[in-house]
């Protein structure tokens, strides 16, 4: 079964391949001149639905500088993009989680390249409270269902100028697998360990005052049509839905909003590993926003084709350089000049010219 | 003279095709014969890769502990599916108690009362209702409804609040997405199969039938319980049968709706989740462990479906035996 799979999905690549560059062969890169050396051909990858926006924009962008190189991202959830990325059916994988021993991705076989972070808003909708803060044992102690109602007098303890009505709290949570649930329970993991005892992952048993909902939009829109209820929804999403967002007290204790400013500045704080993984979540920074999320793409250490290398590096050197001028505009932060810098380089020392 | 001749002529019409016409024959009984065949190549081809990919979720839980275990957690890879199991069943049957009498309800008023004009435009609408995407339905659940209903189930559950047993059921809520709500949209979708089959049934009792119970003196209720339910029973049970099915795999329009909660609750107010949606809602960033287990949910489903469907035939037969028996 994975056999023919793979068989027929390589076939069909092949074929597209050797049209695409048969097409393009004659005319395009003679036409570039000075940029001759730009690769051609098709490079179809997979995976993290939370970057998808980005991508698609910075492809729709890389299509003007080079209209040869035909890059195809389908925004199908980390888990996917990673099983497919093991049985070599993608050229690279996107995805928020780090790969783990089960998700069929052999170690040594692929390198990580962080493209983008956003911040993960906790998001509410409480009629009368138009800002709310919440320090990190309490906003725990909400997701654990530990605090049931709005009046807690924990919540009213770090906020003395809001009404809080009794309402019950309801928690918006994700339906789906979702490496925003992943990097949210790992922050409230790491933040409040002794509150927060429901573990990280990319499904949480949530208690039973839990509503879920498919995808960032799904959440929001539970949060919007359910008085009392509080969920986490990425930035992009909570802004377009038009939800109030809490401020979340921070490493150095700092209440902070969300933002892209706060994202970015959680980055500069976060620690970076040799393999180029790194947790922005909680990180130092008075300014840092403490749930930012990072996104990964997923690259081969080695390509059967030169061409299709050539191609991938083109790509994602793009979304490194001049593509991360499209990440704020869509709801994304950019990468710190020093993550960067240490991306490109990864980036060359994995696929040689 | 011409009185021989003419039985002879289509004879010899009959003898010259006899040999094309038996070639058309073979060929029409092969190629239908293959069409049967692979109905059942495709349905055990399933049954085999679906078995062989869920095993490992099988092996881990045991088949026992899969179907009854109560903890669903991928991260911890326990993987119990009885309340993806309670979610379908309850939505299922709430569905159906809704959809069935309403069907029936349509398809009499076509059958008996409209009038022959209306007929057809109500005929009409009823099909279109059917060609609906699933997903349309799921949408304007999860938009209109759910915003709107919430304050309506709670009035409820605050009216049967003194009622033992009844504020179990329909207890406290502040939210539209649960298993009620799932079970309204089923319905909603079922309705229209029901009711296509149900007006076909109720077209095939005998005219007879119907004008004897008239010249015995009864009413139009009368003939309806005395002539028209008794032949029908078999057909209805399995136009509900079919409604059913659609009920138990709805994928989508369920996934929106039920909320889903991995927990179970009596409390038809509370959110749930069932088989079929909970495979559409994790699928996407599952791996190794889980995703078996969420092949191995699908295999469930298709064995609950296959025994459905087995208890389905056995009561329609029983009740076709007694019912026809009381009547002739």
């Amino acid at each position: 079964m994975k056999l023919n799979r793979r068989a027929i999905f390589g076939g069909i690549t092949a074929g597209t391949l050797a049209l695409g560059l048969a097409a393009c062969g004659g005319g395009g890169s003679d036409e570039e001149g000075g940029s001759g050396d730009l690769a051609t051909g098709e490079i179809n990858a997979s995976g993290a639905s939370f970057p998808d926006a980005f991508y698609a924009a910075a492809i729709e962008a890389y299509a003007d500088v080079n209209p040869d190189l035909m890059v195809t991202y389908n925004a199908t959830g980390s888990g996917t993009g990673k099983s497919e990325f093991g049985e070599g059916l993608n050229d690279f994988a996107g995805t928020d989680s780090l790969v783990g021993d089960d998700d069929g991705v052999e170690a040594g076989s692929f390198q990580y390249i962080p493209t983008v972070a956003a911040p993960i808003t906790i998001s509410y909708n409480l009629p009368g409270v138009d800002a709310l803060q919440l320090p990190q044992d309490v906003l725990a102690g909400i997701f654990a269902g530990t605090i049931t109602t709005w009046n807690d007098a924990t919540i009213a303890e770090a906020n003395p100028d809001a009404t809080l009505p009794d309402t019950a709290i309801s928690l918006a949570v994700r339906s789906d697998g979702s490496g925003t649930t992943t990097n949210f329970s790992k922050f409230l993991e790491a933040s409040a360990p002794e509150v927060w005892t429901l573990g990280s992952g990319d499904t949480i048993e949530w208690p039973a005052n839990a509503i879920a909902g498919e995808k960032n939009t799904g959440v929001a829109q539970i949060i919007q049509d359910t008085e009392g209820a509080i969920g986490y929804v990425d930035l992009a999403d909570a802004t377009e839905s038009k939800l109030v967002t809490a401020s979340i007290e921070n490493a150095e204790g700092a209440f902070i909003a969300p933002s892209l400013e706060g994202a970015t500045a959680a980055l500069d704080g976060a620690q970076v590993e040799a393999d180029l993984s790194y947790n922005p979540l909680n990180a130092a920074g008075a300014e840092a926003y403490p749930i930012t999320a990072p996104t990964y793409i997923l690259i081969r250490t080695e390509y059967d084709d030169p061409n299709v290398a050539a191609g991938v590096k083109e790509f994602v050197n793009y979304l490194l350089t001049d593509g991360q001028a499209l990440a704020t505009e869509n709801g994304y932060a950019a990468l710190p000049t020093s993550l960067q810098e240490q991306a490109i380089e990864a980036l060359n020392a994995t696929i040689a010219d | 003279m011409t009185a021989t001749a003419t039985p002879e002529a289509p004879a010899e019409v009959d003898l010259g095709g006899e040999a094309r016409s038996r070639r058309a024959d073979w060929g029409f009984r092969a190629l239908v014969t293959a069409a049967g065949l692979t109905v059942l190549a495709v349905l055990g081809l399933i049954l085999i890769t679906t078995s062989l990919r869920a095993s490992p979720a099988f092996q881990d839980e045991g088949l026992i502990g899969f179907v009854t275990g109560t903890r669903w957690a991928p991260n911890d890879d326990v993987f119990g599916t009885f309340p993806m199991l309670y979610g379908t069943l309850v939505t299922s049957v709430i569905a159906m108690l809704i959809a069935v009498p309403v069907s029936i309800g349509i398809a009499l008023f076509i059958t008996e009362v409209a009038h022959r004009r209306s007929r057809k435009y109500i005929v009409t609408v009823i099909d279109l209702l059917a060609t609906v995407p699933s997903v349309v339905f799921g949408l304007v659940a999860v938009l209109v409804v759910v915003p709107a209903i919430t304050p309506a189930y709670q009035w409820f559950a605050d009216l049967v609040a003194p009622v033992p047993g009844l504020n179990a059921i329909f207890d406290d809520t502040n939210t539209g997405r649960n298993y009620f709500t799932a079970s309204l949209v089923l319905a909603i979708m079922a309705i229209p199969i029901i009711t296509s089959i149900a007006r076909e049934v109720f077209a095939t009792v005998p005219e007879t039938d119907k004008q004897a119970a008239y010249a015995l003196g009864a009413t139009r209720w009368e003939m309806v319980k005395g002539a028209i339910l008794p032949h029908s029973f078999g057909g209805l049970v399995g136009a509900s049968m079919l409604g059913l099915g659609r009920a138990m795999g709805e994928t989508i329009a369920v996934a929106l709706v039920i909320g889903g909660a991995t927990s179970m609750s009596a409390n038809l107010f509370a959110p749930g989740n069932t088989m079929a949606a909970i495979i559409a809602q994790q699928w996407g960033e599952s791996s190794g462990l889980h995703q078996d287990a969420l092949i191995a949910i699908g295999v469930e489903l298709f064995a609950i479906t296959v025994i459905i469907n087995f208890l389905a035939r056995v009561v329609v037969r029983r009740a076709e035996i007694k019912m026809k028996g009381a009547h002739s």
